[in-house]
């Protein structure tokens, strides 16, 4: 019987992005947006307001991130991905 | 009466090389496929003479041709996978099929493994390609210019279980579960109402209830019969209306809650009347109301919300399994649909981790909003193209996952296991077994069949119409004590 390479090992070389992705996942201080972390009725204004400063600096984070990695020429990439229809 | 779930899915990929002028997708194709050398090498066939999809569920034959390759032809665009997957060329897609699986929660394993295998290739055909050349994928239904390209689930079911019925009830079940499945799209197409946004990336293009066509005329519900199975005792429901999902939580309440209902209708649970006036037109409607507010005219004269109508699915549901031994994934399905629900009807924001379309909008608004953009700016179109790209460090999905902003549901270890390793319950361990174990011995491989060839001997298929046989349990020791395939054969006879 031929030897079967142990697939861990390769996975590890194939897959070298993915596995940066995985690592720490950012615990992220939730501004919103999530129902289970329940918006508690009674919170006072201040703590709104911080939430409300957390949630626009996360968006900000966000925001520079896509446009770090968003492509070039958006008007002629999207124009030029045509497909065919499939199935 | 309900049977077991199988399922699975099969995914087409659209396709693209940038800074290629003389870009053609069906060469791309097979370039992509046959970059693929993560497997042990082998020239397979892919065994057409099991297949019939021009068979109707509605008890007919259809006219028309067979496709069948040559066989330098088939070998190039057919692939089958150690992991009992099948990657291959369907016209001028990529197309992933699953191997088969027994829960939701192995589907979204193998689906993503799927999506790996489709990356770990692109990055291969990419260093074939010209200096400058980037080939490029996307795990998305729609160019957004009137062509659209499928995600199929199949899901198998009791042949017992009349075909009307199903049809009765999948309409509206159909029409509105794009609530939590959809992957959402900017804009709309095939002369369907303009639309800032929608919640489905296929809703537009569905024309008509029943048929068996795929590609013209696209039916909800989708008539082909071809069980891959034992045709006296099931069929498979080959699902076409569905929309290519990214994010985890989408895939597995998709697969899940659909499988479900399959289950109680096969069962007689669906006893209220919930038929559409126009399911047609309703499944575009839903999808273009992103406030899931509006309501649906029903048959019988009452108004429904497809919220409303999920929950009359959802309330069937508790009934039917509440006192029944159920499979272990029902509990948690159960859970999330019914959550999903109720955040839906007080505001859709609220699922902006978990699913798709409520995702991607999320991401959308709050980059038009802090760049100044209206929903008709090329960028939009940009972010919405790029949150199905596969790349892990270009695909705006993967990059909101790695920030904790769409909730997983299986780790990263399961899913790259999965791209060597076949689920361990179903006949997809067998055939991908057997791949690993003899690969150049196994000549043909189907769904329900695998073939191998020994030297001048006749070709020996070995038939697998039992679709839960061939599960690690069943055949492991046999594997274990046949060195070869040869052996295989002496002992499968013995």
């Amino acid at each position: 019987m031929r030897i079967i390479q142990d697939p861990k090992r390769r996975d590890s070389q194939a897959l070298p992005l993915y596995q940066a992705a995985e690592s720490p996942q950012k615990q992220k201080s939730k501004g919103g947006g999530g129902g289970e972390e329940g918006d508690a009725k009674g919170e006072g204004g201040q703590k709104l307001a911080k939430k409300g400063e957390e949630l626009k600096e996360e968006m900000d984070n966000l925001v520079d991130e896509i446009d770090a990695v968003l492509e070039e020429n958006a008007e002629e990439f999207v124009k030029n991905y045509v497909q065919r229809g499939g199935e | 009466m309900a049977i077991p779930s199988i399922m699975g899915t099969e995914i087409e990929y659209g396709i693209m090389v940038k800074n290629d002028p003389d870009f053609d997708p069906i060469s791309s194709c097979v370039l992509l496929v046959n970059a693929y050398r993560e497997d042990p090498a082998g020239e397979i066939l892919w065994d057409y003479d099991q297949e019939n999809p021009l068979a109707d569920a509605r008890g007919f034959q259809v006219d028309g041709e067979k496709y069948t390759p040559n066989q330098q032809e088939n070998i190039a665009r057919n692939k089958t996978l150690i992991n009992g997957a099948r990657y291959y060329v369907d016209h001028a897609h990529p197309e992933y099929s699953s191997p088969e699986v027994t829960n939701p929660r192995d589907l979204v394993v193998h689906e993503k493994a799927g999506e790996r295998v489709l990356e770990i290739s692109r990055r291969e055909a990419t260093s074939l390609l010209p200096e400058g050349a980037t080939m490029l994928v996307y795990k998305n239904n729609s160019d957004r210019k009137g062509n659209s390209y499928g995600s199929h689930e199949n899901y198998l079911m009791d042949r017992r279980t009349s075909f009307k019925q199903i049809v009765e009830h999948l309409l509206p079940f159909f029409a509105t579960r794009q609530v939590y499945c959809g992957a959402g799209k900017v804009g709309s197409e095939n002369r369907s109402h303009p639309c800032d946004y929608q919640i489905s990336q296929r809703a537009d293009f569905f024309e008509t209830e029943v048929a068996l066509d795929t590609m013209v005329k696209r039916p909800i519900i989708n008539t082909r019969d071809e069980p891959h199975a034992d045709r006296e005792k099931y069929r498979r429901l080959h699902v076409i209306v569905g929309d290519s999902n990214m994010s985890e939580y989408t895939i597995y309440l998709r697969n899940g809650v659909t499988a479900l209902v399959l289950q109680m209708i096969e069962d007689g649970a669906i006893h209220k009347d919930l038929v559409l006036r126009d399911p047609v037109k309703a499944i575009k409607q839903v999808s273009h109301d992103p406030s899931c507010k509006l309501e649906l005219a029903l048959d019988n004269g009452k108004k429904m919300s497809a919220v409303q109508l999920q929950k009359e699915f959802l309330d069937l549901a508790l009934s039917y399994t509440s006192g029944r031994e159920n499979a272990d994934w029902v509990p948690d399905i159960l859970e999330k649909w019914q959550d999903a629900l109720e955040a839906l009807e007080r505001d859709p924001m609220e699922l902006s981790e978990k699913i798709d379309w409520v995702i991607k909008k999320a991401m959308i608004e709050g980059f038009m909003d802090r760049k100044g953009l209206d929903w008709q700016a090329s960028q939009v179109s940009m972010l919405d193209l790029q949150y199905h790209d596969s790349r892990p460090d270009k695909g705006l999905y993967f990059m909101l996952e790695r920030q904790g902003r769409a909730l997983r549901i299986v780790s990263d270890e399961e899913i790259t296991a999965a791209i060597h390793t076949p689920p361990e319950d179903t006949r997809a361990y067998f055939r991908g077994e057997c791949l690993r174990r003899y690969p150049s011995q196994v000549f043909g491989v189907n769904w329900d069949s695998i073939s191998f060839a020994d030297g001048d001997e006749p070709i020996k298929r070995v038939m697998m119409a039992e679709p839960l046989k061939g599960s690690r349990v069943h055949v492991e020791e046999l594997l274990d004590s046949s060195p070869s395939a040869e052996q295989l054969m002496k002992n499968l006879r013995a």
